[in-house]
């Protein structure tokens, strides 16, 4: 194998390579070996910490619920953001400078806050100004601070989306006399959908994740949130941490594996244009993760294939 | 109308941002330490480095930041004992605990961001460099990493913005940083929107000068293909 750094590997490099491989062996297992020791040594290898997530309860009365929350609110803040980030993405390509400034404006202004601080805000506006019900009030404060959030960062997505489609696409619909309106609805839209799929469904990853703020900073019964009560059942905070980590990982690589599936398929089919948004060249939508996010001001990169 | 600020002295408002800048500053020395090395290995020619460097980066990147941050203080400090040498005093051990989330959790992307910088160097370049005869280490000094460290800027930036904005994570292990200080204002203070505009504004601060700084370097030093 070549690549940018080394050639094929001839008798010395491969040998070279067979010593890295048994030192580094050496290394990892004395890394595993100190963690197995410290494990044992606070015994934290005890079957009966592990146990209970053999059993249903564990799963019906904590984990599960907890998850079921997680992915309703990451859900719903999808849902409600795409159609809001839409109407941002399309009014930053605006024509008229009175439309286009401030959308840019509060685009960027909520890319560049924490959605942390959006959460708390959210959550203390819905407890003075409205009769949310405290059960509902967190699940409210979070879904508000991911929705503030994420439509700022998917009106990128769409504005991406549609500037990487082929410059030929508007002219045609111009020159066969089709209006902006007409232009957008008929002809950029429903190709920068098929272009953005695989930058939106990513982003589903950066919201699920970003969920676990409101489990610990408002007490919305997610799955970490969940974590705290099992382990204050069971007494086994390091297992639960392990295990709901797992379920993550899990829960997002399913969707990290879906949206990689996307980006092949519309890469390969002959009807789209070819031009895509890889999953990770929008602002750092998915280059930062977490709570992540592109930087202001930072120019988009977006993949252009001619065709 | 700024009168409650005074109330807040530990921490005050810009004592709570200066705890932000610091979480930032030392995060993202030690993500870029950490993210160069885990880089260094998932481009070596030993297949079980590459093995090791994308299993940590695909299993840290799918896991949120909070159950991280969260992790260190109620898992590696409460349990496993891990002070990080200041068993007494608990805000620095929180603080120190939180730049060890950081670390571990930012040094995925950063190591992210290396790759593709890498990666945009087309192989043509090392390989004429060879042909004409430079060593391995001429290659990478000569050839290739000042093209990749070029094409690096951009992505390091949104990287280094994101961090910003993280460490309002540290909340949750009581580190007194912005977003500390906020809930405990908003939840005691009256002037609920002027709160959140102030700390917007501070966020604003301290991420757009920083964007927009390094958005213009990485374009201006962009290689032209």
């Amino acid at each position: 194998m070549s690549s940018v750094l080394y050639d094929a590997p001839g008798p010395r490099a491969k040998l070279r390579n067979k010593i890295l491989t048994v030192l580094f062996v050496i290394l990892l297992a004395l890394v595993a070996w100190w963690v197995w020791l410290k494990m044992d040594d606070k015994s934290q290898l005890e079957w009966s910490l592990w146990e209970p997530f053999t059993t249903s309860q564990a799963w019906t009365t904590y984990l599960l619920p907890g998850l079921a929350d997680t992915l309703k609110a990451a859900g719903l803040a999808m849902v409600i953001s795409l159609p809001l980030g839409g109407l941002f993405g399309i009014a930053r390509l605006s024509d008229h400078t009175w439309v286009r400034v401030p959308a840019g404006v509060v685009v960027e202004f909520f890319r560049s806050i924490p959605v942390l601080l959006l959460m708390l805000f959210a959550n203390e506006v819905f407890a003075r100004s409205t009769d949310v019900s405290t059960e509902d009030r967190p699940m409210f404060a979070v879904v508000t601070g991911l929705v503030l959030y994420n439509a700022s960062v998917l009106a990128e997505v769409v504005r991406a989306g549609i500037l990487a489609l082929p410059k030929g696409q508007t002219e045609a619909a111009q020159a066969i006399g089709l209006r902006k309106g007409q232009t957008m609805s008929t002809i950029l839209l429903p190709q920068a959908v098929t272009v953005m799929l695989p930058a939106i469904v990513s982003q589903l990853v950066v919201i699920v994740k970003d969920t676990a703020l409101g489990g610990v900073m408002l007490q919305f019964t997610d799955l970490l949130n969940a974590r705290s009560t099992l382990a204050a059942n069971y007494g086994n905070v390091v297992q639960s941490f392990v295990v709901v980590a797992i379920i993550y990982i899990i829960v997002n690589f399913i969707i990290t594996s879906f949206a990689g599936w996307l980006e092949q398929r519309l890469r390969r089919g002959k009807k789209s244009t070819g031009a895509v948004i890889p999953t990770a060249a929008v602002g750092g939508t998915t280059a930062t993760g977490g709570e992540g996010g592109g930087a202001p001001g930072l120019g988009t990169y977006v993949e252009k294939r001619d065709t | 109308m700024f009168d409650f600020l005074s109330n807040y002295d530990d921490p005050s408002l810009l004592g709570a941002f200066w705890m932000t800048v610091k979480l930032t500053v030392f995060s993202a020395v030690g993500s870029l330490v950490w993210g160069t090395m885990l880089a260094a290995m998932r481009v070596s020619p030993v297949p079980l480095m590459r093995g090791f460097g994308t299993a940590y980066v695909n299993l840290v990147r799918n896991i949120p930041l909070t159950v991280i941050i969260v992790f260190t203080s109620l898992g590696l400090a409460d349990i496993f004992g891990m002070t990080m040498g200041a068993p007494d005093d608990f805000k620095v051990q929180n603080f120190r605990l939180a730049v060890l989330g950081f670390v571990a959790y930012t040094a995925a992307f950063v190591c992210e961001a290396i790759r593709s910088g890498i990666n945009t160097v087309p192989v043509g370049q090392a390989e004429a460099a060879r042909a004409i005869g430079l060593s391995f280490g001429q290659v990478l000094r000569l050839i290739v990493l000042p093209q990749a460290f070029r094409a690096v800027i951009g992505p390091l930036a949104n990287v280094l913005i994101a961090l910003t904005k993280n460490t309002t994570v540290a909340a949750a292990i009581g580190v007194a940083e912005a977003a500390y200080l906020m809930k405990e204002m908003i939840e005691n203070e009256a002037q609920t929107l002027l709160i959140g505009a102030v700390f917007a504004f501070g966020f604003v601060v301290l991420t757009l000068p920083t964007g927009l700084f390094l958005g213009w370097l990485s374009k201006r030093l962009a290689v032209k293909r």
